[in-house]
């Protein structure tokens, strides 16, 4: 430790802060002291979060004061240059990183990002990656790494630009011990480095770490501690001080010293009686058991037998596969290779029978979140077909026994952690099962409501025979089992009780003997760490500098935001394809040229004329004539079932009154279900009628005078501007391509960032140098061009398969599709700003496109017809300017002289859109 | 025996979760209220507020009572422009129809020259112009014989035909268009609703925990199908009772509670394909985009929004299988002509033979799916 650290690293002043009505943080006042390694240690949800996520600037200071570095945090402008110093990686396995990215290509993104030169990235990203034995998983995705090989290389994203101050939020939870430990050295090793690079400046001074941990062994290596619960401090100082002051052997001890009396009350010491064999055959057991996804293989012949009545852990890293070995036990996943067998018997043998022997708790603690506690275990007796008064007792007996009663009506959503766990087993034990799996049932729940956890587990497996197959990664919880196995890359490297295999490796304890069996199986896992001497390249003094705008910085996402859609191949093909699909659907589907109208005529003269009549129907081309009607009855029962269209009836005596000179009439009727297609039938038969009135032979009877187009005394004539042939696909395909390209590109852009803000990733805008706009314009980029592709494809689609042929400039249609693609991507933007889920985003932005899309800004309506509210939302959507550019350069043959006004107008969108959605993110978490 | 009752009981359950879920049950309100009176009251099918321009070269009585003759709600009252601002106002659409009255109109016209007028349409507005230019003839034609005869009655039509429009006698388009709005809410959320039924489940961890217990992939399908069909019936139901009939007061011709027999066989099939599309999306998201892919087709292809008669042969085939092109068959003869389940049983039958396929599709991949979540 570093005693002549002058200045504090970080200095809290009345550090308060709140969710809601929860006080995470109560009035924090410390100095920190720099150089060192700072733990924070405390359970879960005491805060710790929350104080490193403020420290960094990740998260927006409320009340207090926090110094870092020497500079108020709380100041924007100290905030944007102070960012080059700190580094900070947020909870979670791999949160900061990219999963689909490779490891070398998030090192690079994050190098682009500290607007680091393409050689200088790359000479550290190699020097990082040979560092913490990286190198040869550089063209891995980080979705393919265990746990502890994520952790490194979040480390060094981290580390990429040689930060003063490195704040890890729980940086080894889930990770096995050998990679834990290698973590630490790493970490160790690292601030040798930078100290030996600093030497040479003036003021050096080892880099300051701050890590947050739940794992108490772990802080026994720290210089100085901050215990940490309930938002207040409860003691400070190095671990042998803190050791001293209460008078405990370890940490943990410490800390529950150092609670307050009520809460020390839960914590007595666990005590597990021994268990009496009977020798009854294995529950479990599992022969050769694999499991392959694709080329990887997750569970690599594992053999197990699990007697009755005990408890057996499986003891593991995440993502090591023992989820998916219980999920073969259970059934749920079929096994590759091998056989499992519950009670003797396979899973399909067994069947339902053997489901009812069996109780399940999965990793998420699978409850229905929205149902309560009592309807919760309700349900799950109902589902287990347990008759009724039986199952009334069993829950009144779970409720009691579990202390659920105070929680009874409460919904499961709502309960702390440690409440909804042991819902999460008394709901896994109302049918009385014989075996219990448990998939790492206590991620996540603080120490004291995990020794409530176990004895309840106690409890079933001594008093009432369960079996119970539990997997955890916490030591203390593995050594409390009967017997374990240790599980590694998807082998069972040992099995036995703790003690024997604390034995067999000579270790000192568990965690120890685990390390050791992992390194005699680690060859080969990437863990080997060269240690070299490494220094790295100076980097040079202008990078400091933050220029508001950097183009290396905004290309930093965009190159990251096209490996990622390149590799989401629903996200891409609709991207690619689904405006192709949408405009097929719309260009054939949507026409208002209606043909093949069905008809049928009750012809009751039957003369010459009248038949003459009929035949002049059948002659247009929009009909498709049925087969004569019968009579009144035969009339009304086929328009009602649909049959017909329209009937078209002649009145007896047609031929003679018309040749009589006498008045006649025709009666018609038109199905009036669709009141669009009764107006266009309505008009082609008047224009039938008026064809027959017009026949010389009809005229010259006299019947034609005073009807008729020829008896007008003037002329109307009318001109189909630009569409002589009136076929509505002229105007229907351009209009199509002017709404896809206002939906699609805006739902996608919308989803890209919004799932930076449900993954976690957008910490990366609130802790790195990059600006609100570099941020925003550099994903925005690949959806422009992206768009103007779809572009493309819909302009050759409208030539090729439409016909629909472009009579006006392409140059005028290029531009304004540029533009127009610019502004509806950017209106996917702001439409993120409002929301949290990629589903609300979804649904959000398609709400908000369809409605002034396809009703105020000309499309099925003109634009000019548009009045009221409907015209000022249309004035503010793009594709009011577009949709003329669009019509005009296709039907209209229209170039850039008419149309410079529209595309004046359309440029002005994007800037104005960016501008809203740049004020509306934040570079802080709220 | 065991079967139905777990249907019924994991149905509940479905039932109780929608309930809580506010985003979605804000949406089906809002399908089946706002949207539906916002459909009805849209008037993109018939001629409203038509924009006009004339160019008077004649500036006579007649051309003055020509360019007034042209009304509201049809039209927009008619802006006079220059004969040389034609060409520029039809090319950038401020007007869809531009009238020219020629020099010396009505002379010519008194004198039995027969002159012309010239009416321009912007072809490029197709529904406007189409139905607009039919109105302006008749209107033009009417107006001129009006002022030939003065206070001369016109001469009887000899041969004359009496139309008339059954089922909707005044072709009022909000009685179409609000029952088929119903029906496009009915394709859009049920599909969403079945498939985020899954997705969550999926997501949350809690179909593992089902699939463990002595439940079948069949029974978890089922009750969502009901479940959310019954949400989706009820909501339609209501809509129709009291968003059409009452509020917009909308007269239904035929029997209500067959209609809700076909939205029911309806539902089967549109639920059933949401749970086979949640079965091909890993997330959300996914879920969300593949159904814009599946539900926009579905919906604007039925015939609801255009008529069937104007795609092209080969569409209007294949769209015969597709029950949402039966249902709105269904709903228009029995809503508008009052058709019994003699005339509708057919599309019955077909509707709930294709939900059949897909359900067996659903049950076909939903178990292998449902557990590679994680």
């Amino acid at each position: 430790m570093n005693s002549d650290a002058a200045s504090p690293v970080v200095r809290l002043l009345h550090l308060r802060h709140d969710y809601g009505r929860t006080r995470a943080l109560d009035g924090l006042t410390l100095d920190i002291p720099s150089g060192c390694m700072v733990g924070l240690v405390g359970p879960d949800g005491v805060g710790k979060s929350t104080l490193l996520g403020l420290i960094a600037g990740a998260k927006a200071l409320r009340d207090g004061g926090i110094e870092v570095l020497g500079g108020d945090i709380g100041d924007a402008r100290f905030r944007d240059e102070t960012c080059h110093r700190i580094a900070y990686m947020p909870q979670g396995l791999g949160k900061n990183l990219y999963p689909d990215l490779t490891v070398a290509e998030n090192i690079r993104f994050f190098s682009r990002l500290y607007g680091q030169g393409r050689a200088e990235g790359m000479a550290r990203a190699a020097q990082l990656m040979r560092d913490v034995g990286l190198a040869s998983f550089a063209g891995r995705p980080a979705n393919k790494l265990s746990g502890g090989m994520k952790q490194k290389l979040g480390l060094c994203c981290a580390l990429i630009h040689d930060p003063e101050l490195l704040i890890l939020d729980e940086p080894t939870t889930g990770v096995d011990p050998l990679s834990r430990r290698q973590f630490w050295d790493l970490v160790d090793r690292m601030r040798q480095t930078a100290q030996a690079v600093g030497e040479g400046q003036s003021g050096a001074q080892k880099m300051s770490v701050i890590v947050a941990t739940a794992y108490m062994e772990e802080a026994e290596r720290f210089d100085f501690l901050i215990v940490l619960n309930a938002g207040k401090i409860l003691a400070t100082g190095a671990p042998a001080a803190i050791k001293a002051q209460t008078g405990a052997a370890s940490i943990e001890d410490a800390f529950i010293a150092l609670l307050p009396q009520e809460e020390r009350g839960r914590a007595s010491k666990l005590v597990i009686p021994p268990r009496g064999d009977d020798g009854d055959g294995p529950v479990i057991s599992a022969r050769g058991l694999t499991r392959r996804f694709g080329d990887f293989t997750a569970v690599d012949h594992v053999d197990l037998d699990i007697e009755r009545g005990e408890i057996f852990g499986f003891l593991g890293s995440n993502g090591c596969g023992k989820s998916t070995t219980m999920k073969m036990l259970t059934g749920l996943l079929p096994a590759s290779e091998g056989s499992a067998r519950l009670f003797g018997q396979t899973m399909e043998a067994g069947g339902m029978e053997s489901r009812r022997r069996v109780g399940y708790m999965s990793q998420s603690f699978s409850l229905y979140s929205e149902l309560t506690v009592q309807q919760n275990l309700d349900l799950h007796a109902r589902l287990f077909q347990l008759p009724r008064e039986e199952a009334r007792a069993r829950i009144e007996d779970l409720v009691a026994r579990f202390g659920l009663e105070g929680h009874r009506y409460a919904l499961a959503a709502d309960l702390p952690l440690g409440i909804r766990q042991r819902l999460a087993l008394a709901v896994a034990l109302v049918h009385r099962p014989e075996l219990l799996i448990l998939d790492e049932p206590t991620s996540g729940v603080d120490p004291l409501a995990r020794d409530e956890f176990w004895r309840l587990l106690i409890e079933q497996s001594r008093a009432h025979g369960v079996t119970i197959f539990i997997s955890t990664h916490f030591m203390n919880e593995a050594a409390r089992c009967d017997r374990i196995s240790l599980m590694d890359s998807g082998r069972v490297l040992a099995t036995g009780t703790p003690a024997e295999l604390v034995k067999a490796k000579d270790a000192a304890n568990l965690e120890d003997a685990f390390i050791a069996y992992l390194e005699e199986a680690g060859a080969g896992r990437g863990n080997t760490v060269a240690p070299e001497e490494t220094v790295f390249p100076p980097s040079p003094e202008g990078a400091r500098k933050t220029p508001w705008f950097s183009f290396r910085r905004m290309m930093a996402y965009t190159i990251r935001e096209i490996l990622e859609l390149s590799r989401d191949p629903i996200r891409l093909g609709y991207a690619l394809f689904g405006p192709a699909l949408l405009l097929l659907v719309l260009g054939f589907g949507i026409t208002t040229d209606v043909d093949s109208l069905t008809y049928a005529v009750l012809d009751r003269d039957n003369s010459f004329l009248s038949r003459a009549y009929a035949s002049e129907i059948r002659g247009s081309a929009y009909f498709l004539e049925q087969s004569p009607i019968r009579d009144a009855e035969d009339l009304r029962a086929r328009l009602k079932s649909g049959a017909v269209s329209a009937t078209v009836e002649i009145p007896p005596g047609f031929g003679r009154d018309i040749k009589r000179g006498r008045p006649t009439e025709v009666s018609v009727w038109i199905d009036g279900a669709m009141p669009f297609r009764a107006e266009t039938i309505h008009g082609y038969l008047a224009g039938v009628h008026q064809q027959f009135l017009a026949d010389p032979a009809i005229r010259g009877m006299g019947a034609g005078s005073g009807s008729g187009a020829q008896a007008l005394p003037a002329s109307i004539e009318t001109r189909f501007r630009y569409n002589q042939d009136f076929d509505s696909i002229y105007s229907m395909v351009p209009g199509a391509i002017a709404l896809q390209l206002a939906l699609i590109p805006a739902i996608l852009m919308a989803l890209a960032i919004v799932r930076e803000k449900e993954l976690g990733s957008i910490t990366n805008l609130y802790v790195t140098p990059v600006s609100r706009l570099e941020f925003l314009l550099g994903k925005q980029l690949p959806y422009i061009a992206l768009a103007f592709i779809d572009f493309l494809v819909m302009f050759l689609m409208a030539i090729t398969i439409f016909k629909v042929p472009l009579k006006g400039g392409f140059g005028i249609l290029a531009l304004g599709a540029l533009a127009y693609v610019a502004a509806t991507t950017a209106y996917g933007m702001v439409v993120s700003a409002f929301t949290r889920t990629q589903i609300a985003a979804l649904f959000g932005t398609v709400i908000l496109t369809i409605l002034p899309a396809s009703m105020f800004s000309g499309l099925s309506t003109p634009a000019s017809s548009v009045t009221g509210f409907g015209r000022v939302m249309g004035e503010f959507f793009p594709m009011t300017y577009f949709l003329p550019i669009s019509v005009g350069a296709f039907t209209k043959g229209l170039g850039f002289a008419d149309l410079s006004h529209y595309l004046a107008l359309l440029s002005l969108f994007a800037p104005a859109l960016i501008l809203i959605s740049l004020l509306l993110l934040r570079k802080q978490e709220k | 025996m065991q079967t139905l009752r777990n249907i019924y009981w994991l149905g509940t359950k479905e039932l109780r979760s929608f309930f809580r879920d506010w985003v979605l049950l804000g949406l089906v309100i809002y399908s089946f209220s706002l949207a539906i009176v916002a459909q009805a009251q849209s008037n993109a099918q018939e001629l409203h507020n038509a924009s006009l321009a004339v160019v008077d070269e004649d500036h006579s009585e007649l051309s003055g009572r020509l360019a007034r003759a042209f009304l509201p709600p049809y039209f927009l009252p008619a802006v006079p422009v220059a004969q040389g601002d034609v060409d520029r106002l039809m090319n950038t659409g401020a007007y869809t129809f531009i009238l020219d009255i020629p020099p010396n109109f009505q002379r010519d016209l008194l004198a039995g020259r027969r002159p012309v007028l010239q009416f321009n349409v912007d072809a490029t507005a197709m529904m406007q112009a189409g139905i607009g230019s039919g109105y302006a003839q008749q209107i033009l034609a009417d107006e001129i014989a009006k002022f030939l005869t003065r206070q001369d009655q016109p001469s009887p039509v000899l041969v004359g035909q009496a139309v008339r429009i059954a089922f909707n006698p005044n072709l009022v388009t909000a009685w179409f268009t609000s029952v088929m709005g119903i029906i496009g809410s009915i394709t859009m959320l049920s599909i969403i609703l079945a498939g985020a039924a899954v997705v969550r489940e999926r997501e949350h961890g809690t179909v593992e925990h089902l699939l463990v217990m002595p439940v079948t992939p069949f029974e978890i399908a089922m009750a969502k199908i009901w479940a959310n069909s019954l949400i989706i019936a009820g909501a339609v139901w209501l809509s129709l009772v009291f968003v059409v009939q009452r509020l917009l007061a909308i007269p239904i011709e035929g029997s209500i509670p067959l209609f809700m027999c076909g939205v029911a066989i309806y539902l089967f099939f549109a639920t059933s394909i949401g749970i086979f599309l949640a079965t091909i999306a890993r997330t959300m998201p996914q879920l969300g985009l593949i159904y814009l892919l599946v539900a926009v087709p579905l919906n604007l292809l039925s015939g609801g929004n255009t008529p069937l008669e104007s795609m092209p042969p080969f569409l209007r085939t294949l769209m015969q299988a597709s029950p949402s092109t039966h249902f709105v068959a269904i709903a228009q003869a029995i809503l508008y002509r009052g058709a019994g389940f003699d005339i509708v049983w057919p599309r019955f039958v077909a509707m709930a033979a294709i939900g059949a396929i897909f359900l067996a599709l659903a049950l076909w991949r939903f178990r292998s799916v449902s557990t590679q979540s994680a």
